[in-house]
């Protein structure tokens, strides 16, 4: 791969376990991205897909990597934009480190393409998620109106 | 938050996420060539930028890329712009940039 696009990194008070069922629980995950949810069961070579809230596809992909609970690896195309489509498979690394109480999680999704048109869709998206899941783990409580932003 | 916003009260540091930006995932090297600083005062600008999560780094092969790390300051936004302040103030935003745009 080429240099990563971006990488995000937030810090949130709560466990690598907790951390890691946030990230592949569908019932989770609809509470803090965008109402959508990833569909895969979470072993290397299997499909993946991202559902939107309305039971479309918005992109779909191969899993890579799991090592549960501290890296997981996505293949990950997108579905519903031809012109994002017609990029191909980027791949997105989640990755999470216990640094004392609280842990760390790194998200770098990368392709290789210069100024994807992908990445720059996905890069957006990237720290509403991370903010709801951190106000998730943290307080309970996912941020509001982060449901609204998954409808186009 | 406090070690964001003491990260965030120097110019020199940025003037560094402003190249960053503008650039992403740069060395040491490449973020020194631009700039009229030392070596040592870059590293160390940057240093405290990754403490207060501003830049995030990662390694390929023998290079260390620098990142702008945004999540900080989009929970700073999150905490104190309201969502329904925000289309309004984006509005704002836009027209600014359009009549900074004219004049300039």
């Amino acid at each position: 791969m080429a240099k990563p696009s971006f990488i995000y990194v937030t810090y949130i008070k709560t466990t690598p376990e907790k951390l890691w069922m946030a990230l592949t629980d569908p019932a989770l995950m609809k509470q803090y991205w965008f109402g959508m949810h990833q569909r895969a069961e979470w072993k290397a070579g299997a499909p993946w897909q991202l559902v939107f809230p309305d039971g479309r596809i918005a992109d779909t992909g191969e899993v890579v990597e799991v090592d549960p609970p501290k890296r997981l690896v996505i293949k990950w195309r997108n579905e519903w934009k031809p012109e994002l489509k017609a990029e191909g498979y980027s791949r997105c690394t989640m990755e999470i480190i216990q640094a004392g109480e609280i842990v760390r999680l790194t998200i770098i999704h990368e392709i290789d393409k210069p100024d994807s048109k992908l990445i720059e869709a996905v890069s957006g998206g990237w720290p509403k998620v991370l903010a709801s899941l951190k106000s998730l783990l943290e307080t309970g409580a996912a941020l509001s109106g982060i449901d609204q932003l998954g409808k186009a | 938050m406090d070690a964001v916003f003491k990260a965030l009260a120097d110019p020199s540091r940025r003037e560094l996420l402003d190249r960053l930006r503008a650039d992403n995932g740069q060395t040491l090297g490449e973020l020194c060539a631009r700039l009229a600083m030392t070596r040592q005062a870059v590293s160390k600008h940057l240093a405290l930028l990754e403490e207060a999560n501003l830049v995030a780094t990662v390694r390929r092969g023998r290079e260390k890329l620098h990142y702008l790390n945004p999540v900080p300051i989009h929970d700073i936004a999150e905490r104190w712009i309201g969502k329904f302040e925000r289309s309004r103030l984006q509005a704002l935003s836009d027209m600014k940039q359009a009549l900074e745009k004219r004049d300039g």
